[in-house]
């Protein structure tokens, strides 16, 4: 059958960006207020999720060839290495740590090792999340 | 003023009874998909008087969030409904 969502296509175009703009405002956004790595990974993986209904398998592997699998390890990896890393320190498990630094272009900001952690998360989510789908929803 | 808020949210308590009606009893597929989506937009309008009545701007990303997830989840069920395969391996254009 001739498959004809031209709107679909055109309009995911504009929404997929936004959508991952959204994502990214949600995990900076997770410091003070609700989001963070979880709930911005879940609308990462919803904005994939619609280039996915848009277009098709092939496509969506040549516009964005990761492998989620790995993906998922490096956030894992990411994940445990910054809680792994206060045991340096000799401090607890998950202990975290800040500083203010000065950067040319955004002023003074806080940098904190839970946003590496965060990351990690974010990695993780998108990268399952991905996966299962793949393995539900592709060939058999 | 705090009167119509009050009757815009029984309101739309409602509206989302009435398509909850069509979820179960709706005849057709496509039925139960449009009133699905119809509990969504009704969702976000829910959440947009309760934050005006609250005086607070901490619940606006809930209808970012919940009207993405709405679009997404009902362009899914539509392609279900039309082709029977929700994603495809290769497009045939």
């Amino acid at each position: 059958m001739k498959s004809n969502d031209l709107i679909l296509q055109t309009s995911t175009r504009v929404v997929f960006f936004i959508i991952f703009l959204f994502s990214i405002h949600i995990f900076f956004a997770g410091h003070y207020t609700p989001g963070g790595g979880f709930v911005g990974g879940l609308l990462m993986a919803s904005a994939i999720v619609l280039l996915l209904l848009a277009y098709d398998f092939k496509t969506v592997k040549e516009v964005l060839p990761f492998n989620y699998l790995g993906m998922t390890a490096i956030g894992m990896l990411i994940a445990l290495t910054t809680a792994a890393g206060s045991l340096v320190f000799n401090v607890p498990f998950f202990t975290h740590w800040y500083d203010y630094f000065d950067f040319p272009l955004l002023g003074k900001t806080s940098i904190h090792t839970a946003m590496f952690f965060d990351i990690g998360v974010y990695l993780v989510v998108v990268g399952i999340t991905l996966t299962i789908i793949e393995m539900i929803g592709g060939d058999s | 003023m705090m009167l119509v808020l009050t009757i815009s949210l029984v309101l739309f308590t409602c509206a989302i009874f009435v398509a909850l009606y069509r979820i179960i009893v709706g005849p057709s597929m496509p039925d139960r998909v449009v009133a699905l989506d119809m509990i969504g937009v009704n969702l976000i309008s829910l959440v947009a008087v309760f934050s005006i009545v609250l005086h607070t701007h901490a619940y606006l990303e809930v209808i970012l969030i919940v009207g993405i997830l709405a679009f997404i989840s009902t362009v899914g069920i539509a392609r279900f409904i039309e082709r029977g395969e929700i994603v495809e391996h290769e497009h045939d254009d």
